[in-house]
Order: structure tokens, then C-alpha cells, then sequence
């Protein structure tokens, strides 16, 4: 007959005919019924029985309808417990009265059933809706809740990993917001072990935890780089692939990476996707900008990145800003945009260099307007200056590089017993590479090595003729011969000095190879024929190139090579 | 006007089955205090009081269905408002004679 669950109802009413009419209708109805007979005794069955729907006689003794609807709506608090007025009452003043008191509705006398029987049906469904948006509510500020806590979780990891490095140098201001993470931005800067500062400041697309998490191999990567002196490029080029390898595709960073070097003044910077940074002037106030020239980092595959820097020359008090979008795209009330525009009107507006930052900054908030929309807002500013001033690390570099060249050598000599079964060419090699400057060079220099120590070895030691390499059975013959020889020798030399020497520009590597071989006629032999040497030949002549020559001595027993290098930073 | 409006009675009746009968008990008593109760009141002059009491009196009887009886509260308790108090010895010595009638009805009825 209904369709509506066991509902508690409470009738209120002095008057015991028409209490007893509604009770019976409501029980009827197969609803539980509570009564009172006034309105205080209203508010006490209400606190003692928690009903789901309550019926209310407007005038009754003790406390009225309207004082009992009054507190009952109070005690109820966020729940939805609908109050029907039971009324005799017609005038207009009354009606709303019993509204203003939190009734709901009214019903009055006589009483009709089929209209009660609707009401309470309607009210419930009203009242199970009210409830069912109540849970949902609650769950919303649970997950809410629970979302802010991962939040705040993942920040702490976050922060853990991508620290503020270096950026607490004098001659660096930035603006990040406390939770730029989840805005995608990340800014990481430290010192490499030359003094000179790397910075990145990224932006990767969307936002939230997705975007956050790709600055954690980011930051990982650059911290775990810089101190070891990795160039900028092997760095840009080591976090592209591993962004590329772990972000989903359509998810990726623009970037902004430079490397300042104080004692040279002069900064290598590379933009892929990020605004134009500007070049500020010291000395007019001018603005130069540096256009995003690439991809951003996590698009391309290594192979197809592009790593070539712009070099940009600064003097003292000259200033590089680079921001993220969210600077052009801050938006004021109307749905403008700041733009490119305002932003080189508030350079154009400055008078005082030191205030810049701060001017950027304000000029962003002012056109947004009220709110706390600056959340996207990420800018940094770095000051050409004297090493000495920049931090300490910068400038007991400074010092290291300035008055003492590094200079440092090594002897290493292979004897007998070691010619069959020790290659020492890995072992060299690897004390190579912990020369920062020199990583980039490891095949050139494992070239140079290989064809000095194969020589020494072959010709000098086994004492090998390099005639025989000139037709293709004497080739054979010869690692014949080597084979026979190795296995026999019993005396003699290999002996390996390499001398390591940096400079300013760049660095100096002394490799002289000595053998107790025989030596040859150096002095007679053609510099320039290339093919004096014939197969044998071929090696050599590739050291002379790389290296720009090669100086005997002795009797043609000592080989010595100078391979020098730039750096590029 | 009728008296007693049978349609409401029938309803009730159906509705309340064993209860009826207490509901008319209930009904005579009540009404019996009203009654006393309004008499007392029309000796003062608290318009108020006399209005509530015609006012409660008015929507029970109208609920077991004593339209004539509810129509002569209603008109009390317009009085009362009105601030209207002479003669209403008259109107309620009325109200007595119909709730007279309609207690003889009503048992009738059942």
C-alpha cells in the first residue's frame, strides 16, 4: 500500500481528538508514532527519539509551534528533519510566521489523509535526499582531505629531493610558489666543481600530481650531475631521455637551463619551449631576449634532441630573467592576459635596477587583482658578479682556478710477465674520465692510448716488422708472429707517462710512451706521407691529427703526443 | 449547513476502526472542558484567552466533522479579535446547544 520505508513521526498537538486522528492515520500508514502535548514536551521526545519527520500544532500551550519548530531545526544541525505545521490558522501573517519558524509545510484541519499520506511520502524523499547528499559531502572533504595529505606527502619527498641547492646565492632571486610542485614548475640550481652555477627552471604541462612527478628523475638527475662536473649538454641530455622514458606521451617540460660562469662573465643558456628570457643591461637599461630555440625536454628520442647552446657575454650587474608562462598568462578579472607587452612596459617603466624583481612581481599582482592567483607565478633572476661575491663555493673555486693551474701526473709501467694477460688501456681510461673537462673526449683519447701503447708494444717489445702489414698474407703472418711472441717474451718495457696540466681556457694532456725496443730512424722518416707507414701507418698518422703531431726521441723508442682542449663552459 | 458532515465521520471511522470509539469519548470529554472553560472566560474580558480557547475549540470539531459547531467557534473566536466581548453569553450558550445536538448524533451514529 506504500511504498515509503517505517518512518518515526512525532505528532505534537494539545488538543487529544485531533492527536489521536493523526496518530491513527500516521500508524496507518505503518509509520512509528511519538507524541507530545505541548511544545517544551516536543523538544524533549525529539531529543530522546531522533524522528524522522515532525508534525507541529501551531498553538499549544507551554511553548508554541514556532518555539518548538525553532529549536528542533537547531538541534537537528545539518540533518533535514522537515516540520508540517498542523493549522486552523488561515491568515497570511500566520503562514509565514510558521515558515520564518523552519516549518516546511502545513496541513490543516479537518485533516485529509491522502493529502498526509503524500506530504510525509514527499518529505521523505526529500529528507532521503538531503541524507544522501550529506554522505556525499562528507566524502568529498574526506577525499579532499586525503588528497591534500598525499599532497603534502609527495611535497615532503619532493622537497627532499629537489632542495633549493644553490639558490640562496647573493646574486640569485627567484619566485616560486610553496606548492609550484603541483603547478608543474621546478627550479634547481648548483655549483659545479669549476664555480660556475647551473640552473633549470622547468615547467611541465598539466598540473597536479601527474606533473609533479616528472620533476623527481628531474631533479634527481641534475643534482646527482652537477657536482661532477657533467657538461650542461650530457645533463640536458641525460634528463630528455629519462623524461621521455617515464612520462606518458603529451606530458613533457619546458625548460630553461643555463650555466653562468662568473669568472668568465659569461653565461651558456639553452631554451626549449619556455617565454623568451631577457638579457638585461647594466649599462642602458636595454633588453635582450633569448628565444626557445628547441623542443622541450621528454619529446624528442637522444638522438633526435638538440643540445647546442646559445653564449651570451655579461658584464658585472647585468641581469638574465627567465620565467614560466605563467607570468604572460596571468589573468585580471576581464579574462586579459599580462602578456609579453606589460611585461617589457614594466622594464621600460624601472628606474632602479635593484627594484626589477620586485616590480615584475607587483606588476603581476596588480593586474590580476584580489584573490591569490599568483599560485602559477615562477621567476628568477640572476646578477652577473664576482665569484668572491656570488657564494663561498663559487668563490673557493674561484681561487682554486684563478692562482693554481691543476696539474698532476702518472707513470705507470708494464712489465713482462703483464704484456699477455693485462691491457692497460680501461685502467687509464678511467682515470681519464675523472677528469670532468676530459669526459667528452673519451674516444679521442682512447685512440691516441691505443695506437702509442700498440706500437710500443708490437714494434718495440715483440719487436715486430711493420713491413709485413703491407700485403695481406704478411698481415696474417704478423699476429702469427705476435701470438708466438707474447707467449715467449721474458724482458722489456712498456712505460706510460701522462702528464695532466688545466689552464684557463682549457686544459693540457702529456702522454709519452716508452719501450725498450730498438727504436727507430725517426729522424729520416717522411712527415708527411701519410702512407710512409703503410697499414701499420694508418694509426699513427690518426694520432698526428688528433693531436697535431708526434715527437720521438731517444732512438725512435720514446713517442710523445700534447692533446689540448677547450671548454666549452 | 449540516450538523454532522458524514463523509468525515465515515473516514474516520475507518481509519480509527477500534478507536472510534475513544475518539468520540475523547471528543465529548474535551469538548465538555472547552465548553466549561469558555463559559468561564466570557465572565472576564481577556480577549485573548477567549479567542485561543475558540480557536482550539474551532479545528477539533471541524476535524470530527461538527461543521455547524466549528462554524459557531470560528465566529467566537472572530469576535474575540475584534475585540468584540459584549453578548457573548449568547454565542456561547449557541455553542452549547449545538454540541448538545451533535453529542446526540454522534451517538446516533455509532
Amino acid at each position: 500500500m506504500n511504498d515509503v520505508r517505517r518512518l518515526k513521526i512525532l505528532v505534537a498537538d494539545d488538543t487529544d481528538t485531533d492527536r489521536l486522528i493523526l496518530e491513527s492515520i500516521v500508524r496507518k500508514e505503518g509509520h512509528t508514532v511519538v507524541s507530545a502535548c505541548n511544545g517544551l514536551q516536543a523538544i524533549e521526545v525529539y531529543n530522546a527519539e531522533r524522528p524522522d519527520i515532525v508534525l507541529l500544532d501551531a498553538l499549544m500551550p507551554e511553548l508554541d509551534g514556532f518555539g518548538a519548530a525553532r529549536k528542533i531545526k537547531e538541534l537537528a544541525g545539518d540533518e533535514l528533519v522537515p516540520i508540517i505545521f498542523l493549522t486552523s490558522l488561515s491568515d497570511t501573517e500566520s503562514l509565514v510566521q510558521c515558515l520564518d519558524a523552519g516549518g516546511d509545510d502545513f496541513l490543516s484541519k479537518p485533516y485529509n489523509r491522502i493529502i498526509l499520506q503524500a506530504k510525509i511520502k514527499s518529505f521523505n524523499r526529500m529528507r532521503e535526499l538531503h541524507s544522501t547528499m550529506l554522505t556525499q559531502r562528507d566524502q568529498i572533504v574526506q577525499y579532499n582531505n586525503r588528497l591534500l595529505q598525499e599532497q603534502m606527502v609527495a611535497k615532503h619527498v619532493f622537497d627532499n629531493v629537489a632542495h633549493s641547492g644553490c639558490l640562496n646565492a647573493n646574486n640569485v632571486r627567484y619566485f616560486l610558489s610553496s606548492l609550484a610542485v603541483f603547478n608543474g614548475d621546478v627550479l634547481v640550481a648548483a655549483m659545479r666543481p669549476s664555480g660556475s652555477m647551473m640552473v633549470l627552471l622547468g615547467d611541465f604541462t598539466g598540473h597536479g600530481l601527474p606533473a609533479a612527478i616528472g620533476a623527481m628523475p628531474l631533479a634527481s638527475t641534475f643534482y646527482g650531475m652537477v657536482p661532477k662536473g657533467f657538461s650542461m649538454t650530457d645533463i640536458l641530455r641525460e634528463i630528455n631521455g629519462k623524461l621521455k622514458n617515464i612520462l606518458p606521451v603529451g606530458i613533457f617540460c619546458c625548460a630553461v637551463m643555463m650555466d653562468i660562469n662568473f669568472r668568465k662573465r659569461k653565461i651558456k643558456i639553452w631554451n626549449g619551449g619556455l617565454p623568451d628570457c631577457f638579457v638585461h643591461r647594466h649599462s642602458d637599461s636595454s633588453i635582450t631576449p633569448v628565444k626557445s630555440t628547441h623542443l622541450p625536454l621528454g619529446v624528442l628520442s637522444n638522438r633526435a634532441f638538440k643540445d647546442d647552446c646559445e653564449y651570451i657575454e655579461l658584464e658585472k650587474n647585468d641581469r638574465i630573467f627567465v620565467w614560466s608562462d605563467g607570468i604572460h598568462e596571468a589573468r585580471n578579472a576581464a579574462g586579459e592576459m599580462f602578456g609579453e607587452a606589460r611585461l617589457k612596459q614594466v622594464f621600460a617603466n624601472n628606474r632602479n635596477q635593484n627594484r626589477l624583481f620586485d616590480e615584475i612581481i607587483e606588476g603581476v599582482q596588480q593586474f590580476v587583482g584580489g584573490g591569490e592567483k599568483d599560485d602559477d607565478l615562477s621567476l628568477l633572476e640572476i646578477r652577473m658578479d664576482e665569484p668572491e661575491r656570488v657564494n663561498a663555493y663559487a668563490k673557493e673555486a674561484s681561487d682554486r682556478f684563478g692562482n693554481a693551474d691543476i696539474e698532476w701526473s702518472m707513470r705507470f709501467e708494464v712489465k713482462p710477465t703483464s704484456f699477455k694477460v693485462f691491457d692497460p688501456l680501461p685502467m687509464l681510461l678511467n682515470v681519464l674520465m675523472e677528469v670532468p673537462s676530459l669526459r667528452g673526449f673519451s674516444s679521442t683519447l682512447y685512440t691516441i692510448l691505443a695506437e702509442l701503447y700498440t706500437n710500443a708494444l708490437e714494434h718495440g717489445v715483440l719487436k715486430l716488422d711493420s713491413g709485413l702489414k703491407q700485403t695481406p698474407d704478411g698481415f696474417s703472418e704478423y699476429y702469427r708472429l705476435r701470438e708466438e711472441r707474447i707467449n715467449l717474451v721474458g724482458s722489456g718495457y712498456v712505460r706510460i707517462n701522462i702528464l695532466h696540466k688545466t689552464n684557463e681556457n682549457g686544459g693540457l694532456l702529456k702522454v709519452r710512451i716508452e719501450d725498450s725496443g730498438d727504436g727507430f730512424d725517426f729522424a729520416n722518416r717522411s712527415h708527411d706521407n701519410l702512407s710512409a707507414f703503410g697499414y701499420s701507418g694508418r694509426g699513427i698518422a690518426l694520432v698526428e691529427k688528433l693531436c697535431g703531431g708526434v715527437k720521438y726521441s731517444g732512438r725512435g723508442n720514446i713517442a710523445e703526443v700534447d692533446f689540448s682542449w677547450l671548454k666549452d663552459d | 449547513m449540516e450538523h454532522l458532515d458524514y463523509e468525515t465521520l465515515n473516514t474516520l471511522k475507518q481509519v480509527m476502526e477500534d478507536d472510534f470509539n475513544l475518539l468520540i469519548e475523547t471528543f465529548t470529554q474535551d469538548s465538555t472542558e472547552r465548553l466549561k472553560k469558555l463559559q468561564e472566560l466570557i465572565q472576564g474580558n481577556d480577549a485573548d484567552l477567549i479567542r485561543r480557547a475558540a480557536h482550539s475549540f474551532k479545528g477539533s470539531s471541524s476535524n470530527i466533522g461538527a461543521q455547524q459547531l466549528s462554524a459557531l467557534c470560528a465566529a467566537l473566536e472572530k469576535k474575540a479579535l475584534a475585540g468584540e466581548l459584549e453578548n457573548l453569553t449568547v454565542d456561547v450558550a449557541r455553542i452549547e446547544q449545538e454540541f448538545q445536538l451533535v453529542l446526540t448524533q454522534l451517538d446516533a451514529f455509532h
